[in-house]
């Protein structure tokens, strides 16, 4: 649908976009991160792009590659009717490095989304005006969508009871047995797991 | 609850009887009267709405009056999913009613987390705070939301605490074995 802004984005950026793909009409660019608030603005002015409303901003963990993180942009023209995928790549093996420009200067919408994944995949947007966690608790360490962040590994605010306290099982009986509803229910579950 | 200043005779001038009996009328009185605080947090809601509603009728069972203050109320429906964020907040609410005091978790996902088996969510409200009765299922059907409470009346009028599941009535894996069986009409399906 909007191959046409990927060549008018390569055009303009040569080298900083470092790789595109069209597929079933999702057009993606992946970009050079140090540029990545630059070529967010041009896409907002340019007269043929004018993406004016930004969809989504996420972060995805790749472990096994390098740069680690991807920051993902999903953006919307509402004029021209046409969608864009943006990704940067940023962070090494060890999240260092994991910064990006915020774009909340661009589209104030993404403020929020921002926030989201920072709090999720610990990724730093630099310039944000309030950069804290946004879904979990401030409490909370360590960021849970990264794939190092151990499946069972919960936070409690509270200290669970123990059978003791509660004079009956806390394990749970049928129906509540592993695998009720679902079957892809993964156990055996660990309550008061180590962190 | 308050002294008990006077004598109560239930039956002609059984005095002796006299206790237990109060006892009985006490439970009996409160089985029928159950004040309820809806703790909502997820789509189970709809299901308790609809429990609550003319069709279904909970107000059959003498539990009619939702009170949105923990501190009017007996029974609390912790309805939908806890997350760990809320855990503190559902204490605090169980910790406000007075006794006598009754929880029924709602659902799977009160009940045990339901496949919420991850960083965010409590697996089941019994990790927070004492449970009186689960009523399974994704949501649970308003039979199954009556039942429940029956069960907690049953509880009420025995004075037994330990926590119960409200059975299915359909046993998926034994389907031959219906608790309650199905009228089937003339075309062959179920009605």
């Amino acid at each position: 649908m909007s191959e046409a802004a990927l060549s008018r984005l390569k055009e303009r950026f040569g080298a900083a976009i470092l790789e595109t793909s069209s597929f079933l009409g999702d057009d993606t660019a992946v970009v050079d991160a140090a540029r990545w608030k630059e070529i967010a603005l041009f896409l907002r002015d340019d007269s043929k792009l004018s993406f004016d409303m930004p969809i989504d901003l996420c972060g995805v963990d790749y472990p096994e590659r390098l740069p680690r993180m991807e920051v993902v942009l999903h953006v919307y023209s509402t004029s021209l009717r046409h969608r864009l995928r943006m990704k940067a790549r940023v962070g090494d093996d060890e999240m260092n490095g994991a910064e990006i420009d915020s774009l909340v200067p661009v589209w104030s919408g993404v403020e929020w989304l921002e926030r989201e994944t920072y709090d999720m995949s610990g990724v730093t947007f630099r310039g944000h005006p309030d950069l804290r966690r946004i879904l979990m608790y401030p409490e909370f360490e360590g960021h849970p969508l990264r794939k190092d962040y151990a499946a069972n590994r919960t936070q409690p605010l509270i200290p669970y009871r123990t059978e003791e306290e509660a004079g009956v099982p806390l394990e749970k009986l049928a129906p509540f047995g592993p695998d009720e509803g679902m079957s892809f229910g993964r156990r055996p579950h660990l309550p008061h797991s180590e962190n | 609850m308050g002294e008990v200043t006077r004598t109560v005779t239930i039956d002609g001038s059984e005095q002796g009887f006299a206790t237990t009996k109060f006892d009985a009328l006490l439970s009996w009185a409160r089985k029928y009267s159950l004040f309820q605080y809806p703790f909502v947090t997820a789509c189970c809601g709809m299901e308790f709405m609809s429990t609550v509603s003319p069709r279904f009728d909970i107000a059959r069972f003498g539990a009619e009056a939702p009170r949105f203050s923990p501190r009017q109320s007996d029974v609390l429906w912790v309805v939908g999913t806890i997350s760990q964020r809320q855990a503190p907040v559902l204490r605090r609410i169980y910790e406000q009613m007075m006794d006598p005091k009754w929880v029924i978790a709602f659902g799977t996902c009160a009940s045990c987390g339901g496949f919420y088996d991850n960083y965010t969510t409590v697996p089941g409200l019994d990790k927070i705070i004492p449970c009186d009765v689960y009523i399974p299922g994704c949501p649970p059907r308003p039979e199954a939301i009556l039942d429940g409470l029956m069960l907690l009346q049953d509880k009420i009028a025995s004075g037994d605490r330990r926590p119960g599941v409200v059975k299915p009535r359909q046993d998926p894996a034994d389907p031959k074995n219906d608790l309650v069986t199905l009228r089937t009409s003339a075309s062959g399906r179920d009605e």
